[in-house]
């Protein structure tokens, strides 16, 4: 029975492993920030899913966009007003721009309130169970990317 | 009018009040509830959750204001003695003391609020057992306490030796923290009046502490209040009665100077 318990336990670690994918991950892909405006390069390399990152948008243990900005979503109430309107943003910034955005704004404004969602340390007080995440995946990153790209 | 409003609230009755804040609202001035651009939680609120502030017989928090009056009466611990057998009326001896709190503590060398000294008192002077924190008693002795200041303005001393550890409780308030990585400042100075989704941003302001909170179903401190916020971004929060949490009481306090007590307050 020993054995067994062991076993199961095993398996629940490789599975939630698994589940949570390269968000539970210590290491990150790599990307290149071009000129501190942009990062033009997919971070999966793979094209992102307008549909999926519409949802996640909305999502608030996602991306949680609306919490802040407002946005062509007519079915959501309560769009926040701390960040600028995202209709057209498709249309004013770049592929690379947008990505640079969501992955680590500061860099583009070190004062601004915006999360980095694709960053997992030089945090202070992290609690546990957010340690060595980030808020977003690469591919969701890409997603909502997608998304925000129809925008125009 | 703030004043006369809140003063006779009682005795002029519930209807009255609710048509007087209404219409303050409605001209786009805070009364009492202001000073300058320093503004309660209480004018972010709805007209209906400021009703349910303005109205004692409504307002939940005031149960707690009822179970701290008979806490002061009672006697307890080894002294054989009641907060009352020292201190005399509190409508008197407890009137004023709200709006000095969180203070530099002679005895510790460091800040103490409205809950750390009551339960200094029940240790040395009733030689009682201290109160856990947010416990139901120390909640209701805390506003009982504070509500005897009930329109007064807040008025805590940040200088000689607070010091130190108002300087602390500010780095606190604009250190940003937890996978978020926002501080105090981002919401409550940056974007106070903005919406994050329904909520509306206040400036963060304590005058009303211990507060009814309508999530909460009860009433609760401000460090329940600093741990909540501190969790939302992700962040570890600190103890309840931590020296950090203190420090930030004080900072935050000074921040609201000039506002009025509200204890119990309503907030949502």
């Amino acid at each position: 029975m020993g054995i067994r318990t062991l076993a199961a336990v095993a398996v629940g670690v490789a599975l939630s492993l698994a589940v949570n994918g390269d968000a539970a991950a210590a290491k990150l892909v790599k990307y290149k920030i071009v000129d501190e405006t942009s990062i033009p390069k997919s971070l999966t390399g793979k094209p992102g899913d307008a549909k999926k990152g519409r949802a996640l948008a909305i999502n608030r243990k996602k991306g949680n966009c609306l919490a802040c900005h407002a946005m062509p979503i007519p079915e959501q109430p309560f769009h926040g007003n701390i960040g600028t309107d995202l209709s057209g943003a498709g249309g004013r910034y770049s592929e690379g721009e947008l990505r640079l955005r969501l992955v680590d704004s500061k860099v583009v404004n070190p004062d601004t309130i915006m999360p980095a969602f694709y960053k997992n340390t030089g945090f202070h007080r992290v609690l546990k169970k957010f340690k060595g995440k980030t808020i977003l995946s690469a591919q969701e990153v890409e997603d909502i990317i997608a998304y925000v790209k129809t925008l125009k | 009018m703030g004043k006369f409003h809140l003063g006779s609230l009682l005795a002029a009755g519930a209807i009255l009040a609710v048509g007087f804040s209404t219409q303050a609202n409605a001209e786009g001035k805070h009364g009492m509830y202001a000073n300058g651009e320093i503004r309660s939680g209480y004018t972010y609120l709805t007209p209906q959750s400021k009703a349910i502030q303005n109205d004692d017989f409504q307002n939940p928090g005031m149960i707690w204001v009822d179970d701290g009056a008979t806490l002061y009466e009672a006697v307890d611990g080894k002294a054989g003695k009641s907060c009352k057998a020292c201190h005399g009326k509190a409508e008197v001896a407890m009137k004023g003391v709200a709006t000095t709190y969180p203070k530099y503590d002679e005895d510790t060398k460091k800040i103490k609020n409205i809950e750390a000294q009551v339960n200094r008192c029940r240790t040395k002077h009733m030689q009682a057992k201290p109160w856990k924190y947010e416990s139901g008693q120390l909640l209701a002795m805390t506003v009982f306490i504070r509500h005897q200041s009930r329109g007064m303005p807040m008025n805590v001393s940040v200088d000689g030796p607070a010091v130190p550890f108002f300087q602390k409780g500010e780095k606190f308030y604009k250190q940003r923290r937890g996978a978020l990585d926002m501080a105090c400042s981002n919401c409550h100075i940056d974007n106070a009046g903005k919406n994050a989704r329904a909520n509306l941003l206040s400036q963060g302001q304590t005058n009303g502490f211990p507060t009814y909170r309508l999530k909460w179903q009860k009433v609760g401190s401000t460090h329940r209040r600093f741990r909540g916020c501190n969790k939302q971004v992700r962040a570890t929060p600190y103890k309840y009665a931590s020296d950090e949490y203190m420090n930030l009481e004080l900072y935050v306090a000074w921040r609201g100077r000039g506002l009025p007590v509200e204890t119990p307050a309503v907030r949502n």
